[in-house]
């Protein structure tokens, strides 16, 4: 703007303009609606938090997380950390939470892995097999997640036998109402170190996917990737197998008593949890793939397939980098659904950071704190995954002239 | 001279008989290729192992009959009977038996309303009081004490009203406070927009089953001593607060799909905030984002499920209470299915209705 003139006509009416009224003058008045709004606000939470001061001291409930470092005196089901009911809250809830990131971690993994198949079957152009996924999206979309995980949880405990008649389909899995016992390989020194291969298998192969990347971009050659990562990632644990003589030990689950013995014991809460979240998380991530296949234009299949480029190479040059950045960030907030919607376990009683802080607080009246705790960790898994997002979303945005 | 007509010029030649008609659908979409036809073969195979029996569990062995829990442990198929025989407390909780053609009344009421709503030659003004008048009369039937209606305590309510009330209820209150909040987060105040930011994310983080604890254990502790707050109401609010997070991103989202241009115009007429989006943004941003507001319906509708956690007499809960009776133990499959038909029937015609809406409001735009 140019410089106030200094115009004699205009002059007083500079001056006026000056002298406007702070009300209304949109800057000040917007300082003003603001200091109203937090005003309300602090007077609310001022409100709040005074009543239930007053309200905790009547009842002579302590405040603080003082209590963690009690003795819990309650059993959990299942842990991943050693715990008995002598441990502490704290421990308790941290096997809670541990339980949580389990669940949600396996059933991320097999939703992906599901959704991604049906997403793709829905586009199929075999009819059947495109109808039959339309109906499984339709329908598992449409059913509560928590019936659903009622319904699994009925199925296991209600129809299954009892572990003496359990289901024996083949050999190292059981079948009862007390869960699933299944063989895992025994724990002797070969397999460890075929784990190690793997580990190296899968580290080798993100070496070789950037240096691939690399050497095209530099030169234009395209190295089989897919291929060699998996020989490799397949190959390495499979030569040390070998190497230690192809050992074929099993730690096989036994009935001894009234349960199984050995092998690994996957309870049914655990498993009607998973069926629930991965059936009904599926279904969702299944119309997200859809979408993300079908946002990606025909013309691009086609000016890569006129460029002579082999249909994977179609795939996986054109479509797939053009439909992931559609398809990433709906997905993300799937998956955080479905670690949120883990928080159902409490209604089957599986001991996840929710149904563990529950019983926390009804042992201890602590609700404040207890609520208080659930809602931080969710937080944490939210704003933790947002914040990927962001810095994934930034490093694959379209570049725009 | 014989006159020049295309037909006689040549007969056309029909396509060969494989690749129209049944056949060539056949052909075309269920065996094109060596994997297409495996997997269609594939499908077949597991249907018919599946299907007969299915429906002979379903149907053909079935018990249906009201009362008849011993012909069901007899049975080899489904026992309808945990349904037929307990449908009235299953749809209506504690309500009086005597009373129960009030919430059916109500429930026909809500139908209707909804039905009505969904034809948009009736989106007027006047809906909004037809909803008004509507609401206030489904409370009256359900709570009564007035028109000799016999009153009915709030903690009586079950089954699907209290559902459908929840859901129905939670997006109406939900909907100012979404747009609000969704405001909010536009303004270009800072304090404004952080604290709407805050709420929308902090909302959005948390699963809704910690603001059911929330309401049903720390709420009564919010309030001054001797102030109670019914239980439904509580788990009412923690619905309300948590879907309007939602509908603030829905809203956001069709907040910015409106150009720059409109603000302009209306700031030139010389409308002020208010003016401007009430009369020039709110009723083109809230038309398009209408289909995704009904698929938050649907999740509200589904997620009002959670209240059995917290002991509310909703749909689940009451199915659940039918099936610890020791006479019904065990046939928790069957009442889960006669449930999730249920969902699954309300869920399916609003999503269908989603997008049927859709594509006939995208219709102005594809020209």
């Amino acid at each position: 703007m140019d410089k106030p003139s200094t115009h004699t006509a205009n002059g007083p009416y500079l001056k006026e303009i000056e002298k406007v009224p702070f009300w209304l003058d949109p800057k000040k008045r917007a300082w003003v609606y603001q200091f109203f709004v937090f005003c309300m606000v602090g007077l609310l939470a001022y409100y709040l938090v005074s009543n239930t001061i007053l309200n905790l001291k009547r009842q002579h409930i302590a405040t603080g997380f003082g209590f963690l470092h009690k003795e819990a005196s309650f059993e959990i089901g299942e842990s991943l950390i050693p715990y008995s009911a002598a441990s502490t809250y704290g421990r308790a809830l941290l096997v809670g939470a541990l339980n949580t990131i389990k669940v949600s971690f396996i059933g991320i993994i097999i939703t992906l892995i599901l959704g991604t198949m049906i997403g793709v079957a829905r586009l199929s152009s075999n009819w059947l097999v495109s109808k039959l996924a339309g109906f499984y999206i339709e329908v598992m979309q449409d059913i509560p997640v928590l019936l659903q995980l009622f319904f699994w949880y009925a199925i296991f405990y209600e129809t299954l036998p009892s572990p003496r008649q359990a289901l024996h389909p083949f050999n190292g899995l059981f079948l009862s109402n007390r869960g699933v016992a299944l063989a895992v390989p025994a724990a002797i020194p070969a397999y460890k170190y075929m784990l190690l291969a793997f580990i190296a298998g899968c580290v080798a192969a993100y070496f070789l996917r950037k240096w691939a990347r690399k050497r095209q971009e530099r030169t234009g050659k395209i190295f089989p990737v897919f291929l060699t990562s998996t020989a490799m990632i397949l190959g390495f644990p499979l030569i040390v197998w070998v190497a230690f003589g192809a050992p074929i030990q099993m730690n096989i689950p036994k009935l001894s008593g009234f349960n199984f013995k050995g092998g690994i014991m996957l309870t049914p809460e655990f498993i009607a949890l998973l069926t629930g979240l991965v059936l009904y998380t599926s279904a969702f991530v299944a119309e997200v793939v859809r979408a993300g296949i079908q946002s990606v234009s025909k013309g691009q299949r086609e000016a890569a397939m006129a460029l002579g480029l082999k249909p994977p190479y179609v795939l996986n040059l054109v479509i797939l980098p053009q439909a992931m950045r559609v398809i990433i960030p709906p997905l993300t907030s799937q998956m955080l659904n479905l670690t949120k919607n883990s928080s159902l376990a409490v209604a089957i009683g599986f001991p996840d950071f929710v149904s563990v802080a529950n019983t926390c607080i009804n042992q201890t009246g602590q609700a404040v704190e207890g609520v208080a705790l659930i809602m931080a960790v969710y937080l944490i898994f939210s704003l933790s995954t947002s914040l990927f997002m962001n810095w994934y979303n930034k490093k694959t945005a379209l570049v725009e002239r | 001279m014989e006159e020049y007509t295309p037909e006689a010029a040549y007969s056309p030649m029909k396509p060969p008989i494989t690749h129209t008609g049944v056949i060539g659908w056949i052909k075309k979409n269920l065996f094109n290729g060596y994997l297409n036809s495996l997997l269609t073969l594939g499908i077949l195979f597991v249907f018919y192992k599946i299907i007969p029996p299915f429906i002979r569990w379903a149907f053909l062995d079935s018990v249906w009959c009201p009362d008849c829990a011993g012909a069901c442990r007899k049975a080899a198929g489904a026992c309808w009977s945990v349904v037929t025989s307990n449908i009235r407390f299953i749809i209506f909780g504690f309500y009086p038996y005597s009373q129960q053609w009030r919430p059916l009344i109500a429930m026909l009421l809500l139908f209707g309303l909804i039905y009505y709503s969904s034809k948009r030659e009736n989106w007027r003004k006047s809906l909004i009081y037809i909803w008004a008048i509507g609401l206030f009369v489904m409370g009256t039937l359900m709570k009564g004490g007035i028109f000799g209606l016999v009153p009915v305590e709030s903690t009586k309510w079950g089954g699907l009203p209290l559902t459908l009330l929840l859901s129905v209820f939670g997006l109406t209150a939900a909907y100012p406070l979404g747009v609000i909040l969704a405001l909010g987060r536009r303004s270009k105040m800072p304090g404004i927009r952080w604290l709407s930011i805050i709420y929308i994310e902090l909302i959005r983080g948390v699963p809704l089953i910690s603001l059911l604890f929330m309401a049903s254990i720390i709420f009564p502790l919010f309030l001054p001593e001797g102030v109670t707050i019914n239980k439904i109401l509580r788990a009412q609010v923690a619905i309300i607060l948590f879907t309007a997070a939602y509908i603030a991103e829905v809203v956001r989202g069709g907040l910015q799909g409106i150009s720059k241009g409109q603000y302009e115009a209306a700031e030139s007429l010389g409308l002020n905030y208010v003016l401007t989006m009430r009369l020039v943004i709110l009723p083109q941003a809230l038309k398009i984002v209408i289909p995704p507001t009904v698929s938050i319906l649907i999740s509200a509708f589904k997620d009002t499920s959670l209240v059995v956690i917290i002991a509310l007499w909703d749909l689940m809960k009451t199915t659940q209470s039918v099936l610890s009776h020791p006479k019904w133990m065990g046939f928790s499959p069957e009442a889960y299915i006669f449930l999730a038909i249920l969902y699954f029937l309300g869920c399916f015609s609003m999503s269908n209705y989603s997008r049927k809406l859709e594509r006939e409001l995208s219709q102005g735009e594809q020209r």
